[in-house]
């Protein structure tokens, strides 16, 4: 029974909105084995690293390889590296959005997605690492203002707050679809569509006020975005530790962040497409596109770390030179080198040469650079931390198991909230694409007119 | 207002470590084993740190006993996001154990490393509860903790000098390790007071502080010969 009724709507739907349609049949019709196995799988990693929590919390932070003085490990790493992958997500959108760039339409929801459900995965690490997380609250109750932690919990909430509108927003339209065409799924999905779309209605006035809001919410998300990252960085730049306490490392954060999204970005787009077989939405012309703005933040990188070096090596200042020595050349030259390895040579390599700048080739290189970037992270945290100032030892970091599978479970928390959003939710811009169809030619072509007067131009 | 500081002379130290135990005493700081310590979880408010300098045949060995420094401008305070660690009216950098969330922040801003944390709930072996100094709170786990010069003595001293209806004289009180010291390398009082020992001392031209460019101005002077 259900079945047939399923395939009446997506015929509704197809006869109303043509073959956009297409979009809404993954979450309409039932899902499949593979999907359940997904849902257990991550589902059991999550479970996995709770368990490792629990322990941590019964053992106090003894159980991780943490040790004076490697006080910061892997999860402050995560924290920094969850921040960088969030970044992306609204940056692409908005900065596309404001440029008005029409090969944004399909994938901004996709894109956005991605920052709304990293940056719990993100704020949650420096909870995890706190010795007495039943004390949290004391950061409201007596606040010190001069702290960078401080200025963090501030920005990351502000750019919570206002991703999740941003996203929620653009859902709107979309979600009122559901709530009209998708009359056959379970009461309980009806009742979601109807309560979260708030009674939206296709309207002139009401579109201006979307796009109004977007358009709006873009430039400010957009500053946040910089702010956010910036400010992950000052937690370590305002100390006095060797190779922390530079001021390239806030723009270097900024980057790296854009780097390690834009991958996570398209490692999304690029299963995405194949899953939900959207081959006509996401195509080789967005993923060409990608790869160019990849190879431009591959060869910033290089800059950034060039110069960061460079500068180092030129003062030869003792301690900032003790550092220098053991990432380049000492105890932290495997992760070191691995690293330029992951993060620079192998997706450059690949993205330059055309014959490998396909899609295989750029989620291979995706791929890397995510690995790279989170060894880019251990590389500037944990070895400026291992050679104290005045102490005649050098620190040594063995993480544990429990730190392995927190940072495991963050990753398929991640991955669970996002497979689960993408069965109830249409994950393409259903309204945006249809937007486009309709005014992008006539856009196209009044800017046409602009730059080549005297010409004529017919749609 | 005093302003209390140390005086270490590297000079007269012969690396013996009673400072070491007697602040371990003091502050009922838990008992580590051999491996915690090897893993760096071991806490020892006062530390001495071996220095060699110089290269074979012309080799000299320093110890260089580290308590918390109390810097008149301590960069741990600024990043402290709950205020837990603070530079109070006596001029020690104290911290407050029953607010720290334990992030670890002052222990990466202190350029001396003197902070420690607890990585586990203190123990002690049976015979060494009964031996709890009962004036020092025990800390537990997830908290950071140092040196606090001793600061449940100048408590002591301030309610006798109340009693007496008189100010605490500057070296009225004296921490554990200076009163350990078998040969007196280590002094303490007011360096703001011109007839004081540490004022002098923190005057010879032995005295020098310790990476005095990083500009936190720690309120611990060392002398040696160079």
């Amino acid at each position: 029974m259900r079945d047939y009724a399923r395939i009446r709507d997506l015929e509704k739907l197809q006869k109303d909105i043509g073959k956009d349609a297409q979009v809404f049949s993954p979450i309409l019709l039932k899902p499949t084995p593979a999907y359940w196995a997904t849902v257990l799988v991550l589902s059991a990693i999550l479970g996995w690293g709770v368990y490792a929590y629990i322990r941590q919390i019964q053992y106090g932070l003894g159980v991780t390889g943490l040790n004076r003085p490697i006080y910061w490990g892997f999860y402050i790493i995560n924290f920094v590296f969850w921040i960088g992958i969030a970044h992306a997500g609204t940056l692409i959108s908005s900065v596309l959005r404001v440029t008005s760039t029409e090969w944004r339409r399909p994938f901004t929801r996709a894109a956005e997605a991605v920052t709304v459900f990293s940056l719990p995965f993100a704020a949650i690490n420096p909870i995890i690492d706190l010795g007495r997380p039943d004390r949290l609250l004391n950061v409201f109750r007596t606040p010190h203002f001069t702290s960078p932690l401080l200025w963090d919990v501030v920005c990351i909430s502000i750019y919570l707050i206002f991703s999740v509108i941003y996203f929620y927003i653009a859902l709107l339209p979309d979600l009122a679809m559901c709530r009209d065409y998708l009359i056959s799924v379970s009461p309980f999905r009806r009742w979601l569509y109807k309560t979260l779309s708030l009674g939206f209605r296709y309207d002139e006035k009401r579109w201006k006020k979307i796009e109004w809001w977007m358009n709006g919410l873009a430039i400010f998300l957009f500053m946040v975005v910089v702010s956010v990252h910036t400010n992950v960085s000052f937690v370590f730049l305002m100390t006095l530790q060797p190779g922390w306490h530079t001021t390239i490392l806030a723009p270097y954060f900024v980057l790296g962040a854009i780097y390690s999204g834009c991958a996570a970005v398209i490692i999304i787009m690029a299963l995405l497409r194949w899953v939900y077989r959207l081959y006509n939405y996401v195509t080789d012309v967005h993923f060409q596109k990608m790869a160019k703005f990849m190879i431009a933040l591959a060869l910033f990188w290089l800059y950034f770390t060039g110069i960061e070096f460079l500068a180092i090596y030129y003062g030869r200042e003792v301690a900032p030179m003790t550092i220098f020595h053991a990432k380049v050349f000492g105890a932290y030259k495997d992760v070191f080198w691995l690293m330029f390895l992951l993060t620079f040579l192998i997706p450059l390599t690949l993205l330059v040469i055309p014959k490998t700048r396909n899609i295989p080739g750029l989620v291979v290189a995706s791929i890397s650079i995510i690995i790279g970037m989170w060894l880019e992270r251990y590389s500037v945290i944990v070895p400026s931390e291992a050679y104290p100032r005045m102490a005649n030892f050098v620190g040594l970091y063995f993480p544990t198991w429990v730190e392995w599978s927190i940072t495991a479970a963050l990753l398929a928390g991640f991955c669970l909230f996002y497979v689960l959003f993408a069965r109830f939710f249409p994950i393409l811009t259903v309204w945006e694409v249809r937007e486009g169809r309709e005014h992008g030619l006539q856009h196209f072509v009044s800017e046409m007119k602009a730059f080549y007067p005297g010409e004529e131009f017919h749609g | 207002m005093a302003r209390y500081g140390m005086v270490i002379d590297l000079d007269k130290c012969t690396g013996c470590q009673a400072c070491v135990v007697a602040c371990k005493s003091e502050n009922n700081i838990p008992i580590s084993t051999p491996e915690e310590s090897e893993e760096g979880r071991k806490i020892s408010w006062m530390e001495v740190i071996p220095r060699v300098e110089g290269e074979y045949p012309h080799v000299t060995v320093k110890f260089i006993p580290r308590p918390c420094f109390h810097c008149d401008k301590p960069p741990c305070t600024l990043v402290c996001p709950v205020y837990a660690t603070y530079k109070n009216d006596e001029g020690f950098v104290a911290q407050i154990y029953p607010r720290c969330i334990g992030c670890r922040y002052c222990t990466q801003a202190c350029p001396y490393t003197v902070k420690y944390f607890n990585w586990y709930k203190p123990r002690w072996d049976a015979p060494l509860q009964a031996c709890f100094n009962p004036e020092v709170s025990v800390r537990p786990a997830g908290v950071v903790e140092k040196c606090t010069f001793c600061h449940h003595r100048l408590m002591k001293a301030k309610e006798k000098a109340r009693g007496e209806n008189r100010e605490v004289r500057g070296e009225e009180y004296q921490p554990a390790c200076v009163q350990s010291c078998p040969t007196g390398a280590i002094y303490f009082g007011d360096l703001d007071d011109p007839k004081s020992t540490v004022h002098l001392l923190a005057r010879d031209p032995r005295a020098f502080r310790i990476m005095e460019d990083l500009g936190a101005e720690p309120k611990v002077y060392y002398l040696s010969e160079k």
